[in-house]
């Protein structure tokens, strides 16, 4: 289930896997669980994606303040000291563009509407599919077209 | 040591794991995300999955210890370990959280309790079945190509 700019499989446009494969696009991974940082971690490798983790929120703007930047930024809800929206909202007050996608298991709409509105791009369920990955290479595709 | 009838055997066990509802697809998925460069790949992320879900168990008992229920932490506590759960494939296991979640919501607090107790179960076995799993994809090498099941 997803909010904010949806992907389904038929919205996915033919652009073949090898150009999908990016070598050049980073992302930073916040979940302050283990095993989700590993997966993810992995399965954006697959991908060609450069990937740094970060085990909570906080660490996370500590990255963007001591001058890291990302391409995109996959960010879970439920963390300690600074939860999900927390952290989107302070990363957009300080002038992040990059792509922020919600990675979360929060199933009521509500809570969801209420992550998105605190400046994602996008929100999937946890974990990560390929085809959410797909879908995110092509918008950020998109998007640094758009830039350029 | 002839390893055909070990990788028969593995393959039959990992085939009775999804005909039995144990796994579901994001199995499928974890597998397909291993390689050569990564070969315990599966059993690392189950192994941290076990780490990580024993604190929620502990939680979850300990606040079914403390009367009345707070249903909302209970909730929330099943949350976090379905989401877990869920990433791993463990079919059955989210499907107990799933129950738990309905009686914490209907405020059941018979309903929790035995639904806490088949979860357990349910954990415990899949825990064993996929030990032995991999102590044998261990010793025969993986499969070679991840399959959905028939």
């Amino acid at each position: 289930m997803m909010l904010g700019n949806c992907a389904t499989s038929s919205s996915l446009s033919t652009e073949s896997d090898e150009d999908i494969v990016n070598n050049n696009l980073t992302v930073l991974v916040v979940d302050d669980s283990p095993m989700i940082r590993k997966l993810h971690d992995m399965h954006l490798k697959k991908f060609g994606l450069k990937v740094q983790v970060a085990e909570n929120g906080k660490n996370a703007v500590d990255l963007f303040r001591s001058g890291a930047s990302f391409n995109l930024i996959l960010m879970d809800k439920e963390m300690p000291i600074m939860d999900g929206a927390e952290v989107t909202k302070e990363l957009r007050t300080m002038g992040v563009t990059s792509m922020i996608v919600g990675v979360t298991s929060l199933d009521s709409i509500f809570d969801r509407q209420a992550f998105m509105e605190a400046g994602l791009d996008h929100c999937f369920t946890k974990p990560l599919t390929t085809e959410n990955i797909i879908f995110l290479l092509q918008e950020l595709n998109k998007k640094n077209n758009e830039e350029n | 040591m002839d390893r055909n009838p070990m990788r028969r055997q593995l393959a039959i066990m990992r085939q009775s794991l999804f005909d039995q509802g144990y796994l579901d697809e994001q199995f499928i998925e974890l597998e397909q995300l291993q390689d050569d460069a990564n070969p315990n790949f599966v059993e690392e992320v189950v192994t941290l999955y076990y780490r990580d879900s024993a604190r929620l168990i502990l939680n979850i008992q300990h606040a079914l210890e403390r009367k009345p229920f707070d249903f909302n932490k209970l909730d929330g506590y099943m949350h976090q370990f379905k989401g877990s759960s869920s990433s791993i494939g463990a079919n059955k296991v989210k499907a107990e959280s799933t129950l738990f979640r309905e009686y914490c919501r209907s405020a059941n607090a018979e309903g929790c309790m035995r639904a806490f107790q088949q979860l357990k179960k349910e954990y415990a076995t899949l825990r064993k079945k996929l030990e032995a799993y991999f102590q044998l994809a261990r010793q025969t090498g993986p499969l070679e190509t991840a399959t959905r099941p028939k």
